[in-house]
């Protein structure tokens, strides 16, 4: 089945649209060195100044900021803390949605009762002002409290539709004879539920992520992140708090948004393909 | 019984999907007169469902009818626009779904979903008049009228079916097709359902169409009777000479079987195996495979449906005539 | 009944539920924000500090359930202390004139996005096999997987710095006074275009969404097929069986997406320099100004847990299966 649904997966023009655009941005991360002509904080080259503030030209194809960086280095080296931080948050989102919503699900009871009573009431608390308040709090600036702050308040949304789904699930014929076969309720949690919900667990990650990469990008635009690395989210605080706007200076706060934009799009294709490949009520009618 | 008012020739009808051609009715061929009750049985999956789609022209999107005609009175419906459809859909053939549970729309009320359906063919009906033809109509069903106020999540299976048999006969059609009316309900519901069916069809005089999985099920009620395996008919006949002298082997192990709930046992009654996959189906009688009786000729030659005496006819190479 | 008294038990837990976080998370964070406060707050006169020591614990000779007591009584008294950056205003004072700004804003906005987003939504999944549907929905995704905040940078590059069509940021134009009427209204209209559009096109794409899907699950249940059968108007089969079952996910999901939206929103203030309280909430974090802070969230969570009550009623009037208490 799952096998199945990979193949599916390869064959749907979508997801194999947003594949591909993640591809490219990851083989950006990895061989940024290679790519970029110079380091993200180079200002100068063999002991010559960059210019400061300067227009695109053939040294600098998008140019430089007011502290005379490379723009174009820049932007390669930022998907590198931006995929980290999306796939990773994504990562750890999906993994909470899941646990909590499996046990929840499949436990039912007293346990489900209390935990669907948490989830509801982080349903209802707006994420993006908590995870504000939150790192407003932190003093530490960096890419580690980011990932955990979205990662602590974006799961409650998951962990719904995986417990819908196991609850359903729960009902079917395969899941009460393993019951009355005796096996540990781990084993049918992990062998009988999971398989079945895979795709949705999927689209979980793909929506998770995206989540987090815009997250990440509005922290690091209001300034709660380090702003001393190189991300597109800082790329843009540094272009907001140098008005770039105002000096017409648009590669240096196009790119960064353009860019964030397409990776999550590419996420974005994959979650839409694995609704239609899932839910067979698209094909229909 | 009357005149013969639906006739179906040489009808192929099925899907199209990535893998293929899914033709779900074979060459299918039947005649129905008016009044008559006709009974299809067979197992889940074998097409019952596409063929009352098809007559209905409500087929889905990626559904087809590749060949033959459906003659409503002697005007052909595969050949209709949707419009000229429309005039006749519900109006002369309604039907009964499969899924009376979700069959009524759930935020509206039912008398309302009775009352547009009037509405929207009759159009000398005042509101009030069409208001009053839906109390007789549930009253038909033995529904008190009070539950023309009722949301369908307020009523029971059985009583959501009988609004479902109430809607169909509305518009007083001359034929209705009901799809496995009674699958979802309990062994009792299903027989006060059938009953009130079939005395409804001697007050009105309409015919119907019955499908089903479950063979037992018909064998009282109907005149005539159709046995489809894989999406061909493999054999037809009154219904009491089928009953008492089935022919196929196919009908045979249908009748001792007991079959489940819900059909979708793999093992359908007497009959082990699994009817095989449209786009792979074997060569020669497509019932082969699991067929006890089994001999060389089957999996090469495909066996045409013969009549085999007076309004009995099978598929099969070792039933002759006379049998 | 019954289904109103529990939703509006829910909402008032919620609610406590928010404002004890809001209690707790000054105490739980390593930054201890209560010494940065004592060290702000130097030179404030004692007397307008006591909501302030309740709810950030600088009372350290009280105990936490003390401090806690006191901080309930100063909220239900709608004292949320002083803001700093902002001394010697209170912080309701300083909230309350921007209050109106952002509900202004965001409330139309929001309106618009729903109603047209929906609409959008229900054609779309109609004619989900034409080449016009796939591509709006396709350029919906795109535009939902970009920041908000970059979307109204790019509206201001080019709707008023390029193409000087708006202002490019402010409520209202310098000069103009609440008093004038008509220009101050023109005025504020006027400023809300960008912002307000900012808004409306990104949120847009998730309503649009919303409701395709649940069009799609909807137009494969069995009463649509009725419905078609039984030769109803297709305009009647849209509305009345196809749509009306669609909406009720969207509309039980407001409340939900309404957070979402809000934390647009906040961001769409800041590019826009728009005074209302995200505009006002990005000033605080730059200038810690916690009190300002934590009412700024205490506020936005007050304002989406009444949307999820209303949405709550607003569900039972339009399901039958929820007002007689089957459905959850
Ligand atoms: N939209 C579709 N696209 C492709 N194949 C379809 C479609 N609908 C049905 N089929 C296939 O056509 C065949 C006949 O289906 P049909 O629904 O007519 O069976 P049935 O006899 O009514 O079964 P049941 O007793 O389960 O209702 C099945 O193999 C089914 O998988
Ligand atoms: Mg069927």
């Amino acid at each position: 089945m799952i096998k199945d649904m990979l193949k599916l997966f390869f064959i749907n023009k979508k997801a194999f649209a947003g594949l591909i655009i993640l591809s490219l941005f990851i083989l950006m991360a990895l061989f940024a060195p290679m790519i970029a002509p110079y380091g993200p904080k180079q200002n100068e080259n063999d002991g010559e100044k960059f210019p400061l503030m300067a227009s695109p030209s053939s040294e600098h194809i998008l140019g430089t900021t007011n502290a005379g960086y490379d723009l174009y280095s820049q932007l390669i080296y930022g998907s590198r803390v931006t995929l980290f931080v999306g796939i990773l948050t994504g990562l750890i989102t999906t993994f909470i949605s899941l646990s909590v919503g499996l046990f929840s699900g499949y436990l039912r009871g007293t346990v489900d009762d209390v935990i669907s009573f948490v989830n509801n009431v982080f349903l209802v608390i707006p994420s993006l002002p908590l995870v504000i308040v939150i790192a407003s709090y932190i003093p530490m600036r960096g890419v580690l409290p980011i990932i955990l702050v979205l990662a602590l308040t974006g799961w409650a949304w998951g962990s719904r539709v995986v417990r819908a789904q196991v609850l359903t699930i729960g009902e079917r014929e395969f899941i009460k004879v393993a019951e009355v076969m005796g096996e540990k309720t781990v084993i049918i949690v992990f062998r009988e539920i999971l398989p079945n919900i895979i795709s949705l667990v999927m689209a979980i990650f793909f929506t998770s992520t995206i989540a987090a990469i815009i997250g990440e990008a509005t922290l690091e635009f209001i300034g709660l992140g380090n702003i001393s690395t190189v991300t597109w989210g800082t790329m843009l605080f540094w272009a907001q708090n140098n008005a770039a706007l105002l000096l017409d200076a648009w590669w240096w706060f196009l790119p960064p948004g353009l860019f964030i934009g397409i990776l999550g799009t590419s996420f974005a294709l994959m979650n839409f393909a694995i609704d239609e490949i899932s839910n067979p009520k698209i094909r229909k009618r | 019984m009357g005149d013969i008012i639906l006739k179906l020739q040489n009808l192929e009808a099925g899907y199209i999907i990535k893998q293929g051609d899914i033709k779900a009715v074979d060459n299918v061929n039947f005649e129905l007169k008016r009044g008559e009750f006709l009974g299809i049985a067979g197992e889940s999956g074998c097409g019952k469902s596409t063929l009352a789609y098809t007559i209905m022209g409500l087929l889905e999107d990626n559904g087809r009818i590749f060949n033959g005609e459906i003659l409503y009175q002697d005007k052909d419906l595969t050949s209709m626009t949707e419009n000229e459809l429309k005039a006749i859909r519900w109006q002369n053939i309604s039907m009964v779904f499969q899924s009376a549970m979700n069959a009524l729309n759930p935020v509206m009320k039912i008398g309302n979903q009775l009352i547009d359906t009037i509405l929207s063919h009759k159009k000398d009906f005042t509101k009030r008049d069409a208001i009053n033809k839906s109390k007789e109509m549930l009253k038909l069903v033995d529904i008190t009228e009070d539950r023309m106020n009722a949301f369908p999540h307020q009523l029971s299976g059985g009583m959501k079916q009988r609004v479902m048999i109430a809607m169909a006969m509305i518009l007083e059609p001359d034929i209705i097709i009901m799809d496995e009316p009674t699958t979802a309900l309990d062994v009792v519901v299903q027989r006060t359902i059938i009953d009130k069916i079939s005395d409804l069809r001697k007050q009105f005089n309409f015919s119907v169409i019955f499908i089903t999985h479950d063979l037992s099920l018909l064998v009282e009620i109907s005149d005539k009777l159709i046995i489809m395996y894989s999406g061909q008919i493999i054999e037809s006949g009154l219904a009491n000479k089928v009953y008492n002298n089935p022919l196929h082997p196919y009908t045979k192990g249908l009748m001792n079987s007991f079959p489940s709930l819900t059909g979708k046992l793999q093992d359908f009654g007497g009959i082990p195996g699994k009817p095989p996959n449209f786009l792979k189906l074997p060569g020669g009688c497509r019932f082969h495979t699991r067929c006890p009786m089994k001999q060389d000729i089957c999996s090469k030659v495909a066996p045409p449906l013969q009549q085999i005496n007076n309004d009995h006819t099978a598929r099969c190479h070792f039933v002759k005539k006379g049998n | 009944m019954k289904y109103v008294l529990r939703k509006f038990f829910w909402f008032f837990f919620a609610l406590y539920i928010a404002v004890t976080i809001n209690f707790i998370l000054p105490r739980l964070m390593p930054g201890d924000p209560a010494s940065v406060l004592v060290n702000k707050l130097q030179g404030v006169e004692e007397g307008s500090m006591e909501a302030i020591r309740a709810a950030f614990g600088i009372d350290t000779d009280k105990s936490i359930l003390a401090q806690y007591g006191d901080y309930l009584i100063n909220i239900l008294k709608g004292d949320l202390g002083i803001s700093i950056s902002n001394y010697p205003y209170k912080v309701w004072d300083v909230l309350s004139k921007a209050l109106p700004w952002t509900i202004g804003l965001m409330g139309i906005a929001t309106l618009f996005s729903f109603i047209i987003g929906t609409f959008i939504g229900i054609v779309v999944a109609w004619k989900r096999k034409t080449k016009v549907a796939n591509s709006v929905l396709g350029i919906f995704l795109f535009i939902r997987s970009f920041p908000y905040f970059w979307l109204g940078l790019i509206l201001v590059y080019f709707f008023a710095f390029k193409k000087p069509l708006f202002p490019l940021g402010g409520a209202y134009s310098i000069g103009v006074f609440r008093g004038d009427g008509l220009p101050f209204i023109k005025s504020v209209i006027y400023h809300g275009i960008l912002p307000g559009l900012t808004i409306a096109i990104s949120s847009m794409g998730y309503w649009m969404l919303t409701i395709r899907n649940n069009m799609i699950n909807v137009l494969a249940e069995d009463y649509i097929i009725v419905a078609r059968a039984k030769g109803l108007p297709l305009t009647q089969i849209m509305n009345k069986y196809a749509a009306r079952n669609a909406i009720l996910p969207s509309v039980s999901g407001f409340a939900m997406a309404l957070g979402f939206i809000i934390g647009g929103s906040l961001l769409t203030e800041m590019v826009f320099s728009y005074p209302g309280i995200g505009f006002m909430l990005y000033q605080a974090v730059q200038q810690q100004d916690y009190p300002l802070i934590q009412a700024i969230f205490l506020f936005i969570a007050i304002a989406v847990m009444t949307a999820n009550f209303l949405s709550d009623i607003v569900i039972m009037l339009l399901d039958p299966r929820v007002r007689d208490g089957g459905k959850k």
